[in-house]
C-alpha cells in the first residue's frame, strides 16, 4: 500500500473516531441517561438552569469543533502531488474568535456572578432557621441555638466524653442549646423555610454536600463556615462529605431529616438541652 | 560571545562514557534524561492507577495475588482504605510533576531551547547537570515514601492541612508526609535552575537572526512556561516550609487547635485556608507550566505536517503570554465553597473564564493551520491533532467549574477528575507523545517505527475517551472523588455501583498495556530503528540543519544564521514546500513578508 493510502486510512479512521465521539456525547447527553440527582431545593432551580445553558454552549462548541477538525483531517489529507494553501493571518477571523468567545464568556460571566451573589453572598433572611453542623472523622454531629435562637460559646478546649462539642456551660446562651453525639441523631430541618447552616470542625477538613439541594460548603477548623438554602421536598437525604478527610472520608455519611416546621418544633421540645445534660 | 561559546565548545568535549551519557552537561543528553525518568515516574504512576481501577471496577472482590505482592497494603486480598488514599496522592503528584512537568519542561525545554535557538548548549550547563539530578534525587525521595511506616502521604496531591499536618489524622500522615514535602522541595529547587536556565538561554544565546519574533512556538511556549515556574513554584517551596515546620516543630501556620483521634493538638490560630492559597499559586500556574510547553510542541507539528505556515502566529505568540499572565489571577477558582469570602469567588471567576479567550483563539488558529493543508500523517502529527481533540474536550469543561453556581454541584466530583484528566492529563501526554515521535531522530539518530507508533496512537486515543469521557456523567450524578467505595451511600452506590466502574476500570488497564507498545518501540528504535537523515520531516526550525543526533556543541565550527520566520511552508512559487530558517532570502525568492500581500484573503475560502 502507498504511503498516501495509508495517510487515508489514518484520517478517515481519525475522523470516525471523532464523529463517534460526538454521535455518543450527544445522545448521552441530550437522553439524560446519567444526570443530576433530582432536585429538592430552590436555589438549585437557577444553578441547574446555568447548568443547562453552560451545557448547552459547551456542547454547541464541542460539536463544531470536533466535526470540524474531523473534517479537516480528512478534507486536507495529504499526497504527493498536492501542495497547501498559503496563507499566515487573517485579521478578520482572528477578531471573530476573539470577540465571539469574549461575548460569549461576558454573558456567563455576568449571569454566573448575578446568580452567585443571590446565593452566597446575599444574607440569608433574619427569621431563617438556623442549625450548626459539626464534622469529624468520619461522622457528621449537629447542634441547634434552642428558644434564644443564639449559639452558645463553644472552646475545642472544653472537649471532654460528656462534652463533645465543648459547649461553655456558663454562657447564657448556650443553657437552651440542643447537641447530638456524633451519629446519635439525623439533622432535622424545615421544608420551604430558609436554613442557614453553620459549619464547624473538630479535627480536619471536611465539606458538606448534598448533592439534591445544590449545596457543597467545606468546613474548616478553626473557623465557621455558612451556606443557606430552602428545601422544598420533604424526605430523607444523604450528607456526604467532599473534602478528603482521611481513610474513612468514603464513609463519612449523615442523613438530612426535611419536615414539616410543626412537626419539627415538636421533635425539637422533646430533645434534651445543656442545661439538661451538663448541670 | 559567539567567540566565547565555540571557545567553551572545545574545552568541554566529553571523552569518557561518564561525562557524556551519565553526568552529562549537554543539554541534548540532560534532555533525553530527563525525558526517560519522566517516561519511567509516569508509567510507575500509571501503575497505581491500574490499582485504584481495581478497586473501583470490583469493589469487594478478593485478589490474593495482590495480598502476596503487597502484603500489608492489600491485607486479605482486599485493598485498605488508607492504601487507596496513599494511591490518589502519589499517582497524581507523579503525574503532574514529575511526568508531565519534568517530561514538557524538563525534557522538552533541554532537547528543543538551545538548538531551536542556534546556541550551542544551555547558558549554565553545569546548573542544567545540577537541576536533572536533584530532580533525580526528588523521585528517589517519593518512591522512597513507599517503604516508611504509614506508608506513603495520603492527603491528596493538594496535600491539604490539617491532614497532612497531623500525624495522627491518618497513616500516611506520618514519614510519608514528610518524604513528600521534602521530594517537593527538592523537585522546585530543580525546576528553579532549570528556569533560570532556559530564560537565560533564551534571552542571551539566540543565533544571528533569531530575533524574538523568529522563535518556533515551542521556544515561546517553554519560555513563558518558565518564567511562570520560576515566578510561581518558590511560594510553593515556602508553603512545604512552613508545612514542615507546623509538622514538627509545632507551629501553627495551617494549623488550628484541633482534637484527632480523641488527642488534643496544642495549636492555636493557624489557618487552613492560608495553605491552600498558597498551594493553587503554584498549582494552578502549574497546569499552564504542562500545557504551554504542549501547546507549542503542538503548535510546531501541526504547522510542519500540514505543510503551512503556523496560523495567526503573533496571535499565538500573544495568547501564550495572555495565559501566562492570567494564569497567576485564577488560583481561587479551587476555592469557591472553601469557606473563602465568596466576592473573592466572584473576582476569580471573572479571570477564570477569560483566561478561555486566549485558549479559544490557539484553538482556532490550529484549525486554520490545518485548513487547506497537505496533511501527512506522522504519528506525531495524529497525537498533535489528538491533543487539538482532547484539549477542546477537557477545556470547556472548565466553564462549568469557573463558574461558582455551577461548581457549587460538580466540585470534588467525578467531573472534575474528567475535566483534568482530559485537559491537563490526556493533551499534556499527547504533547510528550508527540514531541517524541517528532524529535526522535534529533534526539537518537533514528526514527521510530511509525507502523507501531499508529497502534499506539489509536489505541490510546480510543482508551483515553473511554475512560474519562464516561466520568463526566459520573460527576453529573454528584458522585464524589476521592471515594475508596460507594456503597455507604445508598444514591451513590445506585448510580457508581454498575457498569460504568467497571467498563473504565477495564479500558483503564488496557490502555495502560498499550503504551508498552511505546515503550517497546522507544527502547528497540533507540538502538535498531531505521537511520534518520538530518531532516526528516523536511521542517524549517534550526534543529533540522544540524545532523541527527547533533554533536556536542551542535554546529560544527559555525552558528548557524536565521534570515527568516520558521513556518515558511509551501510559499508559493518556492521550489520546496519548506524554506529553512537558515536560507538566505535570495536562494528563496520570497519572504514572509512578500509571500503576504493580497494572496492572503484570497485563499481564505477553500
Amino acid at each position: 500500500m502507498t504511503k498516501r493510502k495509508l495517510g487515508r486510512i489514518d484520517a478517515v479512521l481519525f475522523a470516525l473516531l471523532i464523529v463517534a465521539l460526538v454521535v455518543t456525547a450527544v445522545v448521552t447527553v441530550g437522553g439524560r441517561f446519567w444526570w443530576l440527582p433530582p432536585l429538592a431545593s430552590e436555589h438549585g432551580k437557577a444553578i441547574d438552569t446555568l447548568f443547562i445553558v453552560t451545557l448547552a454552549i459547551t456542547g454547541t462548541v464541542f460539536v463544531l469543533v470536533q466535526l470540524l477538525l474531523a473534517f479537516s483531517v480528512i478534507r486536507f489529507a495529504g499526497g504527493e502531488k498536492r501542495r497547501a494553501v498559503h496563507f499566515t493571518d487573517n485579521r478578520t477571523l482572528e477578531l471573530i474568535w476573539t470577540i465571539v468567545p469574549a461575548v460569549i464568556l461576558t454573558v456567563l460571566i455576568a449571569s454566573g456572578g448575578r446568580l452567585w451573589s443571590r446565593i452566597q453572598i446575599a444574607k440569608p433572611p433574619e427569621d431563617a432557621f438556623k442549625v450548626e453542623i459539626w464534622g469529624e472523622q468520619f461522622r457528621w454531629t449537629f447542634r441547634y441555638p434552642g428558644k434564644d435562637g443564639q449559639f452558645g460559646r463553644t472552646d475545642l478546649k472544653l472537649v471532654s466524653v460528656e462534652n463533645p462539642l465543648g459547649i461553655d456551660k456558663n454562657d447564657p446562651a448556650a443553657k437552651d442549646d440542643i447537641f447530638f453525639f456524633a451519629g446519635e441523631e439525623n439533622l432535622h430541618i424545615p421544608i420551604n423555610k430558609p436554613v442557614v447552616v453553620y459549619l464547624r470542625s473538630k479535627d480536619v477538613l471536611h465539606s458538606f454536600y448534598v448533592p439534591q439541594l445544590r449545596v457543597k460548603q467545606d468546613v474548616v477548623p478553626g473557623m465557621v463556615t455558612k451556606t443557606w438554602f430552602v428545601v422544598t421536598k420533604k424526605g430523607e437525604y444523604e450528607i456526604a462529605c467532599a473534602e478528603l478527610c482521611g481513610l474513612g472520608h468514603y464513609s463519612m455519611r449523615g442523613v438530612m431529616v426535611v419536615e414539616d416546621e410543626n412537626d419539627l418544633q415538636n421533635w425539637l421540645k422533646d430533645q434534651l438541652t445543656v442545661a439538661d445534660v451538663l448541670p | 560571545m559567539e567567540q566565547k561559546i565555540v571557545h567553551l565548545h572545545e574545552i568541554h568535549e566529553p571523552k569518557s562514557f561518564w561525562t557524556k551519557y551519565i553526568f552529562s552537561q549537554d543539554a541534548k543528553i540532560i534532555g533525553i534524561q530527563y525525558l526517560i525518568t519522566a517516561f519511567l515516574m509516569g508509567f510507575f504512576a500509571m501503575v497505581l492507577s491500574w490499582l485504584m481501577r481495581v478497586q473501583l471496577g470490583w469493589p469487594g472482590k478478593q485478589f490474593p495475588w495482590l495480598e502476596r505482592l503487597m502484603p500489608n497494603a492489600m491485607e486479605g486480598g482486599i485493598m485498605k482504605p488508607e492504601f487507596y488514599i496513599a494511591l490518589v496522592t502519589i499517582h497524581g503528584t507523579i503525574m503532574v510533576f514529575f511526568f508531565i512537568t519534568a517530561a514538557l519542561v524538563g525534557g522538552f525545554s533541554n532537547i528543543l531551547i538551545p538548538l531551536q535557538i542556534g546556541a550551542r548548549d544551555m547558558a549554565f550547563p553545569f546548573v542544567n547537570m545540577l537541576s536533572y539530578w536533584v530532580f533525580l534525587a526528588s523521585c528517589i525521595v517519593l518512591i522512597a515514601s513507599f517503604f516508611v511506616p504509614g506508608g506513603p502521604a495520603g492527603g491528596g496531591w493538594t496535600m491539604y492541612p490539617p491532614l497532612s499536618s497531623v500525624k495522627e489524622a491518618l497513616p500516611g500522615s506520618g514519614w510519608g508526609t514528610t518524604l513528600w514535602l521534602l521530594s517537593m522541595a527538592l523537585f522546585i529547587a530543580s525546576t528553579t535552575m532549570g528556569a533560570l536556565n532556559y530564560i537565560t538561554t533564551v534571552l542571551n544565546l539566540r543565533t544571528k537572526g533569531m530575533t524574538m519574533g523568529r522563535l518556533p512556538l515551542t521556544v515561546w511556549a517553554l519560555f513563558v512556561a518558565a518564567i511562570i515556574g520560576l515566578l510561581s513554584f518558590p511560594v510553593l517551596f515556602a508553603g512545604a516550609v512552613m508545612l514542615l515546620l507546623d509538622r514538627h516543630l509545632g507551629t501553627s501556620f495551617f494549623t488550628p487547635y484541633i482534637i484527632v483521634a480523641e488527642q488534643h493538638i496544642p495549636r492555636e490560630g493557624g489557618f487552613p485556608l492560608l495553605w491552600q492559597h498558597l498551594f493553587w499559586f503554584l498549582g494552578h500556574p502549574e497546569v499552564y507550566i504542562a500545557i504551554l510547553p504542549a501547546m507549542g510542541i503542538t503548535s510546531e507539528v501541526i504547522s510542519t505536517n500540514a505543510r503551512k505556515p503556523i496560523f495567526g502566529y503573533k496571535m499565538m505568540i500573544a495568547s501564550i503570554c495572555a495565559i501566562g499572565f492570567l494564569s497567576f489571577i485564577v488560583w481561587g477558582h479551587h476555592m469557591f465553597v472553601s469557606g473563602m469570602n465568596p466576592w473573592l469567588g466572584t473576582a476569580f471567576m471573572a479571570t477564570t473564564l477569560i483566561i478561555a479567550v486566549p485558549s479559544a483563539i490557539k484553538t482556532f488558529n490550529w484549525l486554520a493551520t490545518l485548513w487547506g493543508g497537505n496533511i501527512r500523517f506522522t504519528t506525531a502529527m495524529l497525537f498533535a491533532i489528538g491533543f487539538v481533540s482532547t484539549f477542546v474536550s477537557g477545556g470547556l469543561t472548565g466553564l462549568f467549574l469557573g463558574n461558582p453556581p455551577v461548581d457549587i454541584q460538580l466540585h470534588d466530583t467525578y467531573f472534575v477528575v474528567a475535566h483534568f484528566h482530559m485537559v491537563m492529563g490526556t493533551a499534556a501526554a499527547f504533547g510528550i507523545f508527540a514531541g517524541t515521535y517528532h524529535w526522535f531522530p534529533k534526539m537518537f539518530g533514528r526514527m521510530m517505527n511509525e507502523k507501531l507508533g499508529k497502534l499506539h496512537f489509536f489505541l490510546t486515543f480510543i482508551g483515553v475517551y473511554l475512560v474519562f469521557f464516561p466520568m463526566h456523567f459520573l460527576g453529573f450524578m454528584g458522585i464524589p472523588r476521592r471515594y475508596y467505595a460507594f456503597d455507604q451511600f445508598q444514591s451513590f452506590a445506585a448510580a457508581a455501583g454498575g457498569s460504568i466502574n467497571l467498563l473504565i476500570s477495564v479500558v483503564a488497564i488496557a490502555v495502560g498495556l498499550a503504551q508498552l507498545i511505546f515503550v517497546l518501540n522507544f527502547v528497540w528504535s533507540a538502538f535498531k530503528g531505521q537511520k534518520a537523515d538530518s531532516n526528516p520531516w523536511k521542517a524549517n526550525t534550526l534543529e533540522w540543519q544540524a545532523p541527527s543526533p547533533p554533536p556536542h556543541g551542535n554546529w560544527g565550527d559555525e552558528l548557524p544564521v536565521v534570515y527568516r520566520w520558521p513556518y515558511d511552508y509551501s510559499v508559493p512559487d518556492a521550489a520546496e514546500d519548506f524554506i529553512p530558517q537558515t536560507a538566505p532570502p535570495v536562494a528563496a525568492k520570497m519572504r514572509k513578508g512578500e509571500s503576504k500581500d493580497g494572496k492572503v484573503s484570497g485563499d481564505q475560502g477553500r
